[in-house]
């Protein structure tokens, strides 16, 4: 740990890096995963079959993939953008694959008479989604949802491979100049066990907090 | 009676699920304020009946009307008729992550755009008449089953529906229970709701009905006031099934 608090300026500043990257990305990774679920039971057709090939396609290929493709063949079909916040779209719209399996698990926790209820009441499609379906559906799914943001902290690596300088490529920054690769990884872990237990406790606060009693 | 003056109406109704003809030519016209109780056995359709006058389930053939207008097909202007018929299921079918308050008031306020202060009011008029005021800030879950039917009936009047349909509304209870839900049923006819209920409480049919229907294998088999139906029933299907009721 030492080694690391030698250095705290440059990984104080890359964590902070990490965590932006994260909160950013996650909760664009959340909205756009609601959305897709939505479309997912939507009753439109053509809705279903794109958010269906969405989730399909972000689950089977990998994320340094797409990271890979968005940073260096994006700039090549003339679309060029900062690095960073590339990497937060690919973390996001990656994620959100994962955020919508979630969700549509929780959807399918809603009682079928509840949405019988909500049309005879006159609620319209898009009404009993929002005010019935969405809401009951995300309160079964904190700890998932949880799960999915933890697993988004330690996808934030991955953005090192491409360029963005957060928290793993500082401390294998650090450990070029200080060779001191088990402190220094040690450390690091520590720092993404430490965010991981947060993300974790914060989704049991929030599940206590938001669930429905039966 | 004249369908005019009718409060719903159906003509010729037919529906299948599948190969199964589960209405068949269904014909029924409520007046405005009658209270219309529907009985038969088990699958005979009384439920689909029932759902098909808000077009839970769409029909095959033939036509439904209330107060005089056509059951529209789909979209804002079915939404807007299912708004004006009132439905309360054997199950509640309370919103699970609301309070009862809101669940009262939720319809009003998204549907008909009612402020959430006249809606709150309203609501809790309606909680205390069906004698659960002091329960309004607690979740469906808190309540016993009673509770939640007569909070499912307040979250339906609150729509101030022009025709109220009722499914069973006291078969999912403890038998404690059927009575608190029975009689505000019975209020609510006796203040001049027009209401179509399929249940087989005797007592209530004979206290609040005006009249009795039979259906059996998806056909109106017999109607009459509630007691030449029950004491003289006409048919041998109708004598059958309620010798196998009362049997009960
Ligand atoms: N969604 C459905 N799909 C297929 N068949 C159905 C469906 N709903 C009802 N049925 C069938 O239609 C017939 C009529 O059902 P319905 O629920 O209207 O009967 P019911 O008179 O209400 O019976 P119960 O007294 O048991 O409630 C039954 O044979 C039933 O199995
Ligand atoms: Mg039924």
């Amino acid at each position: 740990m030492n080694v690391l608090i030698d250095h705290l300026g440059d990984v104080l500043g890359a964590l902070g890096t990490t965590l932006v990257m994260f909160l950013i990305a996650g909760v664009g990774s959340i909205v756009i995963g609601v959305l897709v679920t939505v479309a997912r039971v939507s009753p439109i057709p053509l809705l279903r079959w794109v958010a269906f090939a969405y989730v399909q396609f972000f689950i089977n290929v990998p994320l340094l993939a797409l990271l890979v493709l968005a940073v260096f063949a994006l700039p090549d079909a003339g679309i060029i953008a900062p690095l960073e916040p590339t990497a937060i779209v690919v973390l996001a719209v990656y994620e959100a694959a994962y955020v919508a399996e979630a969700v549509r698990s929780g959807v399918n926790t809603v009682a079928v008479g509840q949405l019988e209820a909500a049309r005879a009441l006159g609620f319209n499609q898009l009404q009993s989604l929002r005010l019935i379906v969405v809401p009951q559906a995300l309160r079964a799914v904190v700890q998932p949802i949880g799960n999915v943001m933890i697993a988004l902290v330690m996808n934030t690596a991955l953005a090192a491979a491409v360029g963005v300088v957060e928290l793993t490529s500082e401390v294998n920054k650090v450990n070029l100049i200080e060779a001191q690769p088990i402190a220094i990884f040690a450390g690091a872990g520590v720092i993404y066990m430490a965010i991981a237990l947060v993300i974790g406790l914060a989704a049991g606060w929030v599940e206590r907090r938001v669930a429905i009693v039966r | 009676m004249n369908s005019v003056n009718a409060m719903v109406s159906l003509a010729g109704v037919n529906k299948h699920f599948g190969d199964l003809h589960v209405l068949k030519d269904v014909s029924l016209t409520v007046a405005p304020q009658e209270v219309v109780v529907i009985v038969g056995p088990s699958g005979s359709g009384k439920s689909t009946l029932c759902r098909t006058i808000n077009r839970l389930e769409p029909i095959d053939s033939g036509d439904i009307s209330i107060d005089g207008e056509a059951l529209p097909v789909e979209g804002a202007a079915l939404a807007r008729h299912r708004a004006d018929v009132g439905m309360v299921f054997q199950s509640f079918n309370l919103f699970a992550h609301k309070t009862i308050l809101e669940n009262v008031t939720l319809a009003p306020r998204k549907v008909r755009g009612v402020s959430r202060k006249d809606a709150e009011a309203e609501a809790m008029v309606l909680l205390e008449r069906v004698g659960i005021g002091e329960k309004a800030r607690q979740f469906p879950a808190e309540l016993s089953g009673g509770q939640q039917q007569r909070a499912a009936i307040a979250r339906a009047l609150a729509m101030k529906p022009k025709v109220m349909l009722f499914d069973e509304p006291t078969s999912a209870l403890d038998p404690e229970m059927v009575s608190e839900v029975l009689d505000v049923m019975v209020s609510l006819a006796a203040e001049g709701m027009t209401m179509i209920v399929v249940t087989h409480e005797m007592g209530f049919a004979r206290r609040a009905a005006d009249r009795v229907i039979f259906m059996d294998h998806g056909q109106i088999v017999e109607e009459n006031t509630p007691s030449a139906f029950f004491d003289a029933p006409q048919s041998e299907r109708a004598r059958s099934f309620l010798s196998s009721v009362l049997d009960h």
